[in-house]
């Protein structure tokens, strides 16, 4: 069965047709990335009007370069949610009357639940179940996946995301844009020891995340000795040392979430999972603790429809379909 | 009153001492942060929620990415920041407006990057970096229901 995803939660308007939940004919993406970057990043309501002028010659790109029409598929998906209301009602809209008009099923799909689908995708798909981080820098979210229609949230970030950390202590540290990349590159020449920076735990909710602190801590140490940010070695022993303490909160709590549910898998994915630091700290917990550790291709980690269409096919399998007067959320 | 200041030991504190201001807010009040990365302002956001009735489960986080977080309570608070935005583009008036102008409890992070789009009454919250967790709370209040706010919070006992 063909299955159209539409994706519109973010700044990236997305159209794909995937047969099965598994073969991708076609995967559109057209991204905003230039109409938000003057702003620093996305413009809620610039998005969402950009998506309406996009989506429908996203959704006959996709068609075309799959080479079917409208009457070839057999349900539609799309993204309900989280990400930007303006956003994710364009491409509501759009899933609901094509549904509607061509009498199909439709499926609405979580949008971090279809990141961890994306592992659909590839050569190397795993046995269920399994326990997957989502760590980007909008979100920072533990998952329990019993199978594709059966996720369980057991933990989050109570204040920062991961990636937002990250770009935060990029500022304070004088560092460009984007800063996650230009710290990384920076902690390479550094000494991770050479700072004590804190690790926040929260003791009652051990698969909880927490940053801000850590930001703090950040900011405290350069009010204290200015001087770190003068010596190149100071400064990349400072960007060593951040990073380091965030790789450490975010490989215990999935060594944690392992212990707790049993699993013996892990799949990691989001745009942080590209950091070089953090896929080696993974790779030599799972020869230590004996679990297999999936890393998506980094293109399957960037937003897309293919995912939405491979999970939303789960979901009408499953008979799981969305009504036409379902809404779109935010937060979840 | 116009101006008064709280010396807070923690973020605890700071909480407590938000979720007190909180309890005292009635629609359309807004809440301007102001204050350097890392010197409690979401904390203090996370105790207004807490004095107004949000749920404890709900999570009040950093809404940086997504410039604005709606949470339901007492009363709805939206929690706006403003950190990315050196310009505020056009395109967000119509949202900003209906947020600073509206029925609901606004809490703004980075508050100065408001420039002219400032109500004629409001709570500037300034926080101050003393120590590792010590901060100092500074309440400005602007227009009458600005100094109403910062007379009945300096008036409401500790704790």
């Amino acid at each position: 069965m063909l299955v159209l995803g539409v994706e519109t939660s973010c700044d990236e308007t997305a159209a794909a047709v995937v047969a099965d939940g598994r073969r991708v004919l076609a995967s559109v993406v057209a991204t905003q990335f230039e109409l938000h970057a003057r702003y620093g990043g996305v413009v809620p309501e610039l998005a969402a009007r950009r998506h309406l002028e996009n989506l429908l010659p996203v959704i006959q790109g996709a068609l075309d370069q799959a080479g079917v029409t409208l009457r070839d598929l057999g349900g539609v998906a799309v993204t309900q949610g989280p990400g930007l209301i303006g956003a994710l009602v364009i491409g509501m809209a759009a899933a609901k009357s094509l549904a509607w008009a061509l009498k199909l099923p439709l499926a609405g799909v979580h949008h971090l639940e279809a990141h961890i689908a994306a592992i659909l995708l590839t050569e190397e798909v795993p046995e269920f179940p399994l326990v997957a981080l989502v760590v980007s820098g909008g979100h920072t979210n533990l998952y329990q996946v019993r199978n594709l229609t059966e996720m369980t949230l057991l933990g989050r970030t109570r204040d920062d995301a991961a990636g937002e950390a990250f770009d935060k202590v990029a500022k304070l540290m004088g560092l460009g844009y984007p800063g996650g990349v230009v710290l990384e590159g920076l902690a390479r020449a550094g000494d991770p020891t050479a700072f004590p920076l804190p690790r926040p735990r929260i003791p009652e909710e051990p698969l909880t995340f927490s940053f801000s602190g850590l930001k703090t801590a950040v900011a405290t140490l350069l009010k204290k000795d200015p001087a770190i940010l003068r010596e190149t070695h100071s400064r990349a022993d400072l960007a060593a040392s951040f990073q380091e303490a965030v790789v450490e909160c975010l490989t215990s709590r999935c060594g944690e979430a392992l212990r707790q549910t049993g699993c013996r898998r892990l799949l990691v994915c989001g745009g942080v999972a590209a950091n070089g630091r953090l896929r080696q700290a993974l790779a030599e917990l799972s020869q230590t603790e004996g679990f297999q550790l999936f890393l998506p291709p980094l293109a399957l980690c960037t937003d897309n429809a293919a995912m939405v269409a491979a999970l939303g096919w789960h979901h009408l399998k499953a008979g799981r379909t969305l009504s036409l007067d379902a809404d779109v959320f935010a937060r979840g | 009153m116009k101006e008064h200041t709280w010396h807070s030991a923690s973020p605890e504190a700071t909480r407590h001492l938000a979720a007190r201001l909180g309890r005292l807010l009635k629609p359309g009040d807004v809440v301007a942060l102001m204050g350097e990365l890392g010197a409690g302002k979401t904390e203090f956001v996370r105790g207004l929620a807490a004095g107004l009735d949000v749920a404890p489960d709900t999570p009040v986080s950093s809404p940086s990415f997504v410039l604005a977080h709606e949470y339901p309570g007492r009363l709805p608070l939206v929690h706006l920041d403003l950190y990315r935005l050196d310009v505020i583009p056009p395109e967000l008036l119509p949202d900003l407006e209906d947020y600073l102008f509206g029925e609901r409890v606004a809490a703004v992070e980075w508050a100065e990057r408001l420039g002219g789009l400032v109500p004629e009454h409001y709570l500037e919250v300034r926080l101050t970096v003393t120590g590792e967790t010590t901060r100092e709370i500074t309440l400005v209040g602007h227009g009458r229901r600005g100094e109403e706010l910062v007379a009945a919070l300096a008036a409401t006992p500790e704790g």
